[in-house]
């Protein structure tokens, strides 16, 4: 067998993981970076917006985009509410305190996951992606009449997964803008910076934080949604994703948008990669230790300026 | 009658109450609570940690699990006797403490909890790697035969009971004996302010690292205990719930109260059995009380009685 499929192979599948990744880990890196507290409860919000599609796409009947269309405008929104609607009722109650958020969002976690299961039950569902055109990738190889193309047998990738890669891209470049070109950009990366600073300057720091779990749980909802027709949606579904992104958030380090990006190629090409040549239980434990040794020897991460 | 008389009194007393209940509890009660004082060993290791040094560990799984597979492998697959394989188990807790310890007291806070809970996902992955031996997820059962320690049949329900009063009390009485030396008051003197307690001539590396080992073989006891007294070794014990729970219980209980562990795990076990009779979904209504709890009582039952009226509370 020639090595060089296998390589692509794995490194699309590593990228449709990290432009997933990459969104969840941004939510979760803003709310840790901006409010400080770690939120356990994110790979539910994920978990939340892909159970939220398939709701939404099963309300539509003729061609599936229009569901998909639908479930990707309402699911975030509605997950985003969710999430605020958890920090002034929860989060805001214990003023942040990180170990009683720690123990709140565990509490959160099961009560969305068994929520959940009650109502749209324990099985796997799909959504029906918006287009699925199967495209084979061409390799160049020297022939005797010189470069040629050539398709080998299996390696190929489908236009929707290209699509989730390409989304995800803009939807990275929408969030920088955001943070950097507007407004609320400023008042976040102020509340960033000093929060008692910051409210001195009359900035809205509840608010902001409120502004900011939510947008980190639409950020989450974001990629469930975008994965839940390439994986099915399912109540457990959270689980690897939010210890993923925790890596992700700790390599590249602590709010630091490039540093996550940058992060999230790592771990999931590297995951993608590593899966097509090892056990995959044996590339876990070697990609986790790997994490724990990263934070041991090098704590600010590959990019944050501050370590944890 | 002095603070620390007081506290002794106290602490014989629910010992001494355990053990009465031994006579008088109905078949499935007893066997409940014989399974809630081992659990609550190993809450009272993470509070050793957690309470009483300050130290967040989300990897706590991995001590407990080391226990468990060092004392169960060994009588499966060596053919030993349950006493020395509950030596290899506390060993293996303690071999596993010393090198996480070392390795991440270089981290602090977060990065902390992190690294721990990497450590452990690590350690859950390798119980799933060599399924040919652990047989992963499944796991196995330890023969009746092999759960005799000089004699003693421990899967009998009263001698399973009274074994597991003997480790509680072991635990307790441990911690307790911690918390009242010197020792016990630099742990929490590094709790309330690292800084300050290296200022004033601490080595609080070598303190924490040795909370860690205390912490670690006390969790890998209750491992191995619970291994031998019921009977059964899976990768579920090694999984991250496993390392949530003691984190829970003792939040529920009180941090940094000696009985504060106990109570958590005897009300969390409690809950989860009272509520499955209501509902299947019974882990909701373990969050919704999760939730409540950090909202209303942050101290957790013990510490909030603590602060309220009996201050001399170890």
């Amino acid at each position: 067998m020639e090595l060089v499929p296998y390589l692509i192979l794995g490194l699309l599948e590593g990228l449709v993981t990290a432009a997933v990744l990459s969104l969840m880990a941004l939510g979760l890196s803003l709310v840790f970076g901006v409010m400080r507290v770690v939120n356990v409860a994110h790979g539910e919000f994920f978990m939340v917006g892909a159970v939220l599609a398939w709701q939404i796409a099963s309300l539509f009947d003729g061609h599936p985009a229009w569901g998909f269309l639908a479930a990707l405008l309402v699911a975030p929104p509605l997950t985003a509410c969710l999430a605020v609607a958890a920090n002034q009722l929860v989060l805001k109650r214990i003023e942040y305190d990180p170990e009683r958020t720690i123990v709140a969002t565990i509490g959160l976690l099961y009560i969305i996951q068994q929520v959940t299961l009650m109502t749209y039950g324990p099985d796997a569902r799909p959504v029906e992606a918006p287009f699925n055109h199967r495209l084979s990738i061409p390799l160049v190889e020297w022939t005797e009449t010189g470069l040629g193309l050539y398709w080998p047998w299996g390696l190929g990738t489908t236009s929707y997964k290209l699509a989730v890669i390409l989304a995800a891209v803009a939807l990275l470049g929408g969030i920088w803008m955001l943070m950097t070109r507007t407004r609320f950009g400023l008042l976040m990366r102020a509340t960033q910076l000093d929060r008692e600073t910051a409210q001195a300057f009359a900035i809205p720091v509840g608010k902001v934080y409120a502004a900011v779990f939510g947008l980190g749980a639409g950020l989450a909802a974001l990629a469930g949604v975008l994965i839940v027709p390439i994986q099915q949606a399912h109540y457990l579904m959270g689980h690897d994703p939010l210890l993923l992104s925790f890596i992700v958030v700790i390599i590249g380090g602590l709010g630091s948008l490039p540093g996550t990006v940058v992060a999230a190629l790592l771990i999931g090409v590297s995951d993608g990669m590593i899966s097509v040549f090892f056990s995959p239980t044996l590339a876990k434990i070697i990609a986790t230790l790997g994490v724990a040794f990263v934070l041991i020897f090098m704590p600010q991460g590959l990019f944050g300026k501050r370590s944890l | 009658m002095s603070d620390t008389r007081k506290s002794w009194s106290l602490h014989l007393a629910v010992v001494a109450l355990l053990l009465a209940l031994n006579f008088v509890l109905p078949e499935y009660h007893h066997g409940n609570l014989a399974r809630v004082m081992v659990l609550a060993c190993y809450a009272m290791g993470y509070n050793m940690l957690f309470g009483y040094t300050g130290l967040l560990s989300l990897g706590h799984a991995l001590f407990f699990a080391s226990g468990m597979y060092g004392m169960s492998l060994t009588v499966q697959h060596l053919g030993w006797s349950a006493g020395p394989a509950m030596l290899v188990g506390l060993a293996g807790g303690l071999a596993m403490s010393l090198a996480v310890g070392l390795l991440s007291l270089r981290t602090a806070g977060v990065a902390f909890m992190i690294v721990t809970l990497m450590f452990a996902q690590a350690g859950y992955l390798a119980v799933l790697y060599f399924g040919e031996y652990t047989r992963g997820d499944e796991g196995f059962v330890i023969q009746k035969a092999s759960r005799q320690i000089m004699g003693i049949d421990l899967s009998d329900p009263i001698n399973r009971y009274l074994a597991a009063l003997i480790l509680f009390a072991t635990c307790m009485f441990v911690t307790l004996r911690v918390v009242q030396t010197g020792f016990g008051r630099v742990l929490v003197a590094i709790r309330e302010n690292e800084e300050r307690t290296r200022m004033l001539g601490y080595d609080v590396h070598r303190h924490k690292l040795l909370a860690i080992l205390l912490s670690g073989t006390m969790s890998a006891a209750a491992g191995a205990g619970y291994g031998l007294l019921f009977g059964y070794a899976g990768a579920t014990f090694a999984s991250v719930q496993y390392s949530i729970f003691p984190l829970l219980w003792v939040l529920l209980g009180g941090a940094g109260t000696v009985l504060g562990p106990f109570v958590g795990t005897l009300f969390m076990f409690y809950l989860i059995d009272l509520s499955s009779d209501i509902s299947t979904a019974y882990m909701l209504i373990a969050g919704v009380t999760l939730v409540l709890l950090t909202l209303f009582a942050p101290q957790g039952l013990v510490g909030e009685l603590r602060r309220r009226s009996v201050r001399w509370l170890p």
